[in-house]
């Protein structure tokens, strides 16, 4: 890992989704909680899990596992939520756990493999060579934008 | 866009709608130098700005309006030609100011034509006439008989505030009252309001919590909170209030603009123009009232020489009242015109196929009036630029819908019409019923909901099943249901329980249906949030809040749940477009009917209002009995009837069942297969002679046996049922009506009562029947003939002294309250449902006495 003063080198808040990394830019975290009273949200689009009440404002839970394709967990409740902001919306991501912040070099960073999951690939921005793993950037703004139609069509960038 | 143009573009803007409104006033008062300074000022101030700005095009508009107004200030005459003039070169203006906020600069292009009209006129000397100027000959829209000029103000708040200071040098800009009121924008005000909305909530959560722990030490600073924040959040609607006048300063140029263009005389009253409403709400209702005005001045109000015709001022009058009342505004406009053209309703209506003629007849006028709030709806024979495109009235109640009001028509032929509008104060906060379904608590807007039905087993309300349409009789109405966790997919085959849970009855528009749910809970004032972009295209949720607990729960959308319902009832609904179709083709009345088959093939049909309940039950719950089939139902036998001999009676698994009740009696018919409900018109084509049948009809483009229920009761409960003991001279009763079904159904039901029973299948043949000789003690009319309807039948036969003593009871449809009001009138003493045999029989009874006291 090359750490230095350059311009190039970001903050990743780092997650766990079914055993792949995944990192998101700090300034894009709000928050990191556990979800608590989740309400369903009557048909919605399968990735939503619900909204619940944070601080009086209204959050949409998607569960990152559905929206990237992952198999699917029943039970949630050791999972964190990271907190979004997109358009002046509140968002939660629902990701197994949350890891320690890191910061990276650019010159580490890779363009998506050509045959990465197309859901996978749809929401990622990049990929980070760490050592001993692979770190996914999460395009958080691709990851919101979704409606039941058009499930994450997936363009290899 | 560059700040100094926008801030151009928004001051201009509001000017040029004082000079609309000021120009008006000025043409009738033209002794008015003040509105004339003012008007002057205000142009005057466009065009300089304009230079400054090097916008030339509008520069030299406002130029040439002002040298033609400039004269006027000299004491020429105000004519109605050159305040038209004027007022096309505001517009003209008004146009370039749009053009130039869409395009950033002034669009290519010249105002010959205008400039030029302009200045003919300011070219074409005329002395002035000393100081005493001509009073206008014009005296169209707004002012001129109210002299108060303080109430036309009113109509614009802008007016108002730039009015105030007379500035003495033109170049000082006269509205701005420094320190009394400054610009914000909109935005922050609704980012001030969710923040409020969000205190509001915590503090809500705060008082739930302090609820809990009666004995915190909190309570004390909790509720000076409280009250601070109930305070703030009252002072943070208020910012976000605007008077309605604000949505009304239009109407004077547009009220005067169409008398002139239709030859009438109409006068303009605002009152209450300082009503101040949620800006949200102002905005939706806005174009309504604007609609409704226009069509006000365009069809209520008569030509000068009608209504001097008719009695009336010369001058027609459009008032528009606007009040607070108990958290709601009350709008009203009010014209004196001709009033809502009731046999050009009926004709539409009837045209239109949203009712039948025959129920048409029967409408009270205040509800045919309110057919003009049905889409599409007009009355104008020609469709014009003012009127007669179908839109309006419907888009008017649209709009006022969605913000959860109300709208209503009074009309008195040759008086005037009067709309009520009634809205809320405000969208942000509104009332809702909580409610559960599937384990989870919904929100529905406490407007929608009409009544709440709580079902039981044992009680009076039930859900009953048309197949596999749940549906509530109340009060002779049938309800469709929707489940509530079965519309929104929670539970996609919910044990349904038929004999315990709550029905939810909404309205929207002339729709009425239940919503059932798992439970009921409090009435809350809730903050509606809208929901997620994501989640936006659930038609069936409107928002989400946060409750007092601090869960959050989903808000329905009862027109999202209409919609929905609306899809899948299609067939059934009356009101539907694809119903309206089918009777505007047939013109013929409809009868629902069931649908089954028992024995063959064949499908057979029954009238629904003469069946109780349809049922399935376990056929090993089936007992025998002398050979006859038996059933534990409701603590009660009740006898079963197979249909026919071919019905295959089943020993296991489940059995269809269709359930008759009269009086405290019931019997089952026991059939094979329960096919639909269908809503048809029935024309029984051939009789028949079998024994339960009454004969054969085209339902749905089968044949179909229809079946007659009064053959069955008697097997099932032996012939002691309902057969009164024959008297050696049996009463004799005529029944008449045009239709052989009912014909065929009642006359065995009169007969069985011990009676006579002689049809007849219009009034004529009842007429000469009695010039034949033949006499009868009872008449039954169908009030609903075509011809001779009930009503004049009985009429005639009043003022015949042959027939003067004869009672007449009168048949109507199954809901008509207001027909027997009326019957009464004709001398009828005693009115039926036509399905209501007991009804029937008890009149007949009280129709005999009257006569044997009378006698």
């Amino acid at each position: 890992m090359h750490i230095s003063d350059n311009e190039d080198v970001h903050e990743y808040v780092t997650a766990v989704v079914d055993r792949q990394l995944f990192g998101l830019p700090i300034a894009r975290v709000q928050d990191v909680f556990v979800p608590a009273r989740l309400t369903r949200v009557p048909l919605a689009p399968p990735e939503v899990a619900g909204v619940l009440n944070l601080r009086g404002r209204i959050l949409t839970v998607i569960d990152l596992r559905r929206r990237l394709g992952l198999p699917v967990r029943a039970n949630i409740a050791s999972d964190r939520t990271i907190g979004i902001e997109l358009a002046g919306e509140a968002y939660g991501l629902l990701v197994d756990s949350v890891g320690e912040v890191m910061r990276l070099s650019d010159a580490i960073r890779a363009v998506n493999p050509a045959n990465l999951d197309p859901r996978l690939a749809g929401a990622s921005a990049g990929v980070y060579r760490l050592e001993g793993e692979l770190m996914i950037l999460l395009d958080v703004d691709r990851v919101l934008h979704f409606d039941g139609a058009t499930k994450a069509a997936g363009t290899a960038a | 866009m560059d700040d100094l143009l926008r801030e151009f573009l928004t001051e201009t803007n509001e000017s040029l709608h004082v000079i609309d409104v000021e120009l008006v006033r000025f043409e009738q008062d033209p002794n008015n130098a003040e509105i004339l300074d003012n008007i002057f000022r205000l142009v005057h101030t466009i065009k300089g700005t304009c230079g400054f700005l090097g916008l030339q095009r509008l520069e030299s508009l406002a130029h040439s309006a002002e040298t033609l107004m400039g004269q006027f200030r000299a004491g020429r005459t105000v004519t109605g030609e050159a305040v038209t003039l004027i007022l096309t070169a505001i517009d003209r203006i008004k146009a370039l100011l749009d053009a130039l906020e869409a395009e950033q600069h002034e669009p290519d292009g010249a105002d010959h034509d205008v400039i030029a009209a302009l200045e003919i006129l300011s070219s074409a000397a005329e002395l002035p006439a000393a100081t005493q100027m001509a009073p206008s000959p014009f005296e169209t829209a707004s002012a001129a008989a109210t002299p108060k000029t303080q109430e036309h103000e009113e109509a614009s708040p802008a007016a108002m505030r730039r009015a105030e200071p007379a500035a003495n040098g033109e170049s000082e800009r006269p509205d701005r009252i420094a320190g009394q009121s400054i610009r914000v924008s909109v935005d922050t005000l609704d980012h001030l309001m969710t923040m409020v909305s969000e205190l509001v909530l915590t503090r809500n959560q705060l008082l739930e919590i302090a609820r809990r722990n009666p004995d915190t030490e909190f309570k004390q600073p909790l509720q000076r909170l409280s009250n601070v924040t109930a305070e703030l959040q009252e002072g943070v609607m208020k910012t976000r209030m605007q008077p309605i006048g604000s949505a009304w300063h239009k109407l004077p140029r547009i009220v005067r603009d169409l008398a002139t263009d239709l030859g009438r005389r109409i006068h303009l009253e605002l009152s209450g123009a300082e009503t101040e409403l949620d800006r949200q709400v102002l905005d939706l209702i806005k174009d309504p009232l604007i609609h409704m005005v226009r069509n006000c001045a365009a069809h209520g109000i008569e030509a000068p020489q009608e209504r001097l015709a008719a009695g009336k001022l010369e001058h027609g009058l459009i008032r528009l009242t606007a009040h607070h009342q108990a958290g709601h505004i009350i709008i009203e406009i009010i014209d004196d015109g001709r009033g809502l053209d009731t046999d050009r309703i009926r004709q539409q209506v009837i045209a239109r196929g949203l009712a039948v003629e025959a129920e048409v007849e029967k409408m009270s006028e205040a509800r045919l009036h309110r057919f003009i709030f049905s889409p599409g709806f007009t009355t104008a024979p020609k469709v014009t630029s003012i009127a007669g495109r179908g839109v309006g009235m419907d888009v008017a109640r649209a709009n006022i819908d969605m913000i959860g009001g109300t709208i209503d028509v009074r009309s008195r032929c040759g008086e005037g019409t009067t709309f009520t509008i009634k809205i809320p104060l405000t969208m942000a906060v509104v009332s809702a019923l909580i409610v559960e379904a599937g384990g989870d608590r919904f929100a529905i807007p406490q407007l929608a909901v009409v009544e709440l039905v709580r079902v039981r087993a044992g009680s009076e309300h039930r859900i009953d099943w048309l197949k596999d349409t749940p549906v509530l009789r109340l009060r002779n109405k049938l309800l469709p249901l929707v489940h509530l966790k079965k519309l929104l997919a929670i539970d996609p085959n919910p044990e349904i329980d038929v004999e315990s849970g709550f029905i939810v009855v909404i309205q929207i528009g002339n729709e009425t249906f239940g919503i059932v749910v798992d439970g009921v809970f409090q009435t809350e004032e809730i903050v509606v949030k809208p929901m997620s972009p994501n989640l936006r295209h659930i038609t069936m949720l409107s928002g989400n809040t946060i409750l007092g607990d601090g869960s959050v729960i989903m808000i329905i959308d009862p027109h999202g749940i209409a919609q929905a319902i609306g899809t899948a009832t299609v067939a059934r609904t009356p009101h539907g477009a694809e119903a309206a179709d089918e009777t505007l083709a047939a013109e013929e009345q409809t009868t629902p009917m069931l649908l089954f088959r028992a024995g063959s093939m064949q499908q057979k049909a029954v009238p629904l209002s003469l069946i109780t309940r349809l049922e399935v039950i376990d056929a090993r719950s089936m007992e025998k009995s002398n050979g006859n089939h038996l059933l534990q139902y409701r603590g009660q036998l009740m006898p079963l009837v197979p249909v026919n001999k071919t019905v295959r009676i089943r020993n296991e698994g489940s059995q269809p069942l269709v359930v008759f009740s009269d009086e405290e009696q019931s019997m089952g018919l026991l059939v094979d297969d329960i096919i639909d409900i269908v809503d048809d018109p029935l024309a029984i084509e051939v009789t028949s002679d079998r024994p339960g049948v009454l004969g054969s009809a085209v339902i749905k483009g089968q044949a179909t046996e229809v079946i007659d229920i009064s053959h069955f009761l008697p097997l099932a409960f032996g012939q002691s049922y309902g057969r009164a003991e024959r008297r050696s001279t049996p009463r004799k009763v005529l029944l008449v009506d045009d239709q052989a079904f009912f014909r065929n159904l009642l006359s065995p039901i009169i007969d069985a009562a011990g009676y006579a029973v002689t049809t007849a299948a219009s009034a004529a043949q009842v007429l000469d029947l009695i010039r034949n000789g033949e006499r009868f003690e009872v008449i039954v009319a169908d009030l609903d003939m075509p011809g001779m309807t009930g009503f004049e039948l009985a009429q005639v036969l009043r003022d015949d002294p042959l027939t003067a003593g004869v009672p007449v009871v009168g048949l109507t449809p199954v809901d008509s309250s207001d027909m027997a009001g009326c019957a009464r009138q004709f001398g009828i003493r005693e009115c039926v449902a036509k399905f209501d045999r007991r009804g029937l029989i008890a009149a007949l009874e009280t129709s005999r006495i009257a006569v044997g006291q009378a006698a």
